[in-house]
C-alpha cells in the first residue's frame, strides 16, 4: 500500500496533467474551426477550375499535344508519392494512420515491382518513413513553427512535383492524404494527381456542347497554365483538410485524456481516502487498547 | 435594363464577389475584354490588372488580380484569380516594393536569355505596374 503522502503527490501530478490536456483540448477546438472555415473558402476556387478543366481536357483528350501532366508519361513505372501528414504529435491515431496506409501503399507497389519515390510533408509522416524507406524518400517539406499554411505553400510542393515530372523521374504521383471526414473521423485517403484524375469528361466530340470554347492563346497555352495551376489546388486541398483533421483528432484525442485523468483522480482520491480512515481506526485501536492494559 | 450576366470572382483562398453585374471588364492576356450576357463561349488566361464591374452605365466596383483565368459563358463569368484584392485595399507601399522586386527579377531573367523565362518575369512586371497604377489612383 502506497503512502499518504506518495498518494498525494500521485493525485496531484494527475490533475496538472488534466490541466494541460484540457487546455491543448481548447487549443485544438479553436484551430479546428480556423482550419475548417479555410478549407471551406478554398472549395469554390477548386471547383470551378475542375469544371474549366474539364471543358478544356475534353477538346485536347486524345490530340498528340496533350502535355504530360494531363496523361501522364504512358508509362507506369515510376511512382511518386506525396505523403501528407501532420508536423506535430499529440493527436491520438492521426499521422500513424496516414503513415500505415502509406506504407502499405508502398509495399504493395514494390512488390509489383514498380521504382517508389516518396515526397514527405509533414515532420511526423517523414520519421515514421524514413525507418522503413530510407533511400526511397526524395525529399521532405516541413511547416514547423508556422501558424498557418498559406497556398504559396502548395504551390512550392507543386513546383517540386513538376520539375520532377520535367526531368522525367516518374510517371505517376499519387497523393496520400488524411480526409476530413468529420471532427472525430478522418480517412487516410489516396488521390491521383498524374495523371490527372479529372471526372465527368469521357471522350467527347467535336460538336460535344463544351467543345464550343473560344480559347485565347490556344488551348494548349491555357493547358500549359492551368495544369500546374490544378496541381497546386489539389495539393492546396490536401493540406487544408490534413490542418483541419489534424486538429480535429488531437481535440478527440485530448477530451479522452481529460476524460481519463478525470477518471484516474477519482479513482486514486478514493484510495487516499481510504488510506487515511485505515490509518486513523488503526491509532484508535492503539489508543484503546492501551489503555485498556493499564 | 438589359440581360445580366453573372459574375464570380475567386482566388485560392477565398470567393471574393458572386453578383449580376451589366458588364465586366476583364485583363485578358491579349488585351481587356468586356463581358455582356450572351457573350460567346470563352476561356482565356489574364494578365496583371483591373476588373472593373460596371452597373447602369457606372463602375461600382474594381479589384485587382495577378493573373489567371476566365471561362466566360452565355450567362455568366468565372474568374479564376492567382491573386485578387479590391482596388480600395490596395497600397502604394506594397505595389512599389513588387514592381522593385519585379524588375530585379526581369534583369536576371533577361541575363539568362531563356524566352520563357523572361516572359514570365514581364507578366510580374506588368501585374505590379498595374497594381501600383491602380493603387496611386486613388
Amino acid at each position: 500500500m502506497p503512502s499518504l503522502k506518495a498518494l498525494r503527490t500521485r493525485i496531484n501530478s494527475v490533475r496538472s496533467t488534466r490541466k494541460i490536456t484540457q487546455a491543448m483540448k481548447m487549443v485544438a477546438a479553436s484551430k479546428l474551426k480556423r482550419a475548417q472555415s479555410q478549407a471551406e473558402q478554398a472549395r469554390p476556387y477548386a471547383e470551378r477550375m475542375e469544371r474549366m478543366l474539364g471543358a478544356l481536357a475534353a477538346s485536347v483528350a486524345g490530340s498528340p499535344i496533350a502535355p504530360p501532366m494531363l496523361v501522364g508519361t504512358g508509362k507506369d513505372e515510376v511512382h511518386l508519392l506525396v505523403v501528407v501528414s501532420a508536423d506535430r504529435g499529440l493527436c491520438g491515431g492521426f499521422n500513424a494512420a496516414v503513415s500505415r496506409f502509406a506504407r502499405n501503399r508502398i509495399r504493395a507497389l514494390m512488390e509489383q515491382g514498380r521504382t517508389v519515390k516518396i515526397l514527405a510533408v509533414g515532420r511526423k509522416g517523414r520519421d515514421y518513413l524514413r525507418r522503413e524507406f530510407r533511400k526511397q524518400i526524395v525529399g521532405s517539406i516541413d511547416f514547423v513553427g508556422r501558424k498557418q499554411i498559406g497556398f504559396e505553400d502548395a504551390v512550392e510542393i507543386a513546383g517540386q512535383v513538376t520539375a520532377m515530372l520535367q526531368d522525367r523521374q516518374f510517371d505517376v504521383c499519387t497523393l496520400i492524404y488524411n480526409r476530413f471526414k468529420n471532427v472525430i473521423t478522418q480517412v487516410p485517403s489516396e488521390q491521383r494527381l498524374i495523371p490527372a484524375s479529372i471526372e465527368g469528361t469521357p471522350a467527347q466530340t467535336a460538336d460535344g456542347p463544351r467543345a464550343s470554347y473560344e480559347y485565347e492563346p490556344g488551348e494548349e497555352e491555357i493547358l500549359a497554365e492551368l495544369l500546374p495551376r490544378n496541381l497546386a489546388i489539389q495539393i492546396y486541398r490536401a493540406l487544408l483538410e490534413s490542418a483541419a483533421g489534424e486538429q480535429g483528432a488531437r481535440m478527440t484525442a485530448m477530451d479522452n485524456a481529460t476524460r481519463n485523468a478525470g477518471d484516474m483522480i477519482a479513482r486514486l482520491t478514493l484510495n487516499y481516502n481510504r488510506q487515511r480512515q485505515a490509518n486513523i481506526t488503526k491509532e484508535l485501536i492503539e489508543i484503546i487498547s492501551g489503555a485498556e492494559a493499564i | 435594363m438589359a440581360e445580366q450576366t453573372t459574375l464570380e470572382i475567386v482566388s485560392p483562398t477565398r470567393l471574393l464577389l458572386s453578383e449580376k453585374v451589366d458588364l465586366a471588364e476583364i485583363p485578358a492576356a491579349e488585351g481587356y475584354i468586356g463581358v455582356l450576357a450572351g457573350h460567346a463561349p470563352m476561356i482565356v488566361t489574364l494578365q496583371g490588372g483591373l476588373i472593373r464591374v460596371h452597373q447602369g452605365g457606372s463602375v461600382t466596383r474594381e479589384l485587382y488580380v495577378g493573373g489567371g483565368f476566365a471561362e466566360i459563358a452565355p450567362d455568366r463569368c468565372t474568374v479564376l484569380a492567382d491573386e485578387a484584392i479590391p482596388a480600395d485595399e490596395l497600397s502604394p507601399e506594397t505595389a512599389r516594393a513588387r514592381i522593385a522586386e519585379a524588375e530585379k527579377a526581369y534583369e536576371e531573367a533577361a541575363g539568362t536569355r531563356e524566352g520563357e523565362v523572361m516572359e514570365r518575369a514581364m507578366a510580374r512586371l506588368v501585374a505590379a505596374r498595374a497594381m501600383a497604377a491602380a493603387a496611386s489612383r486613388r
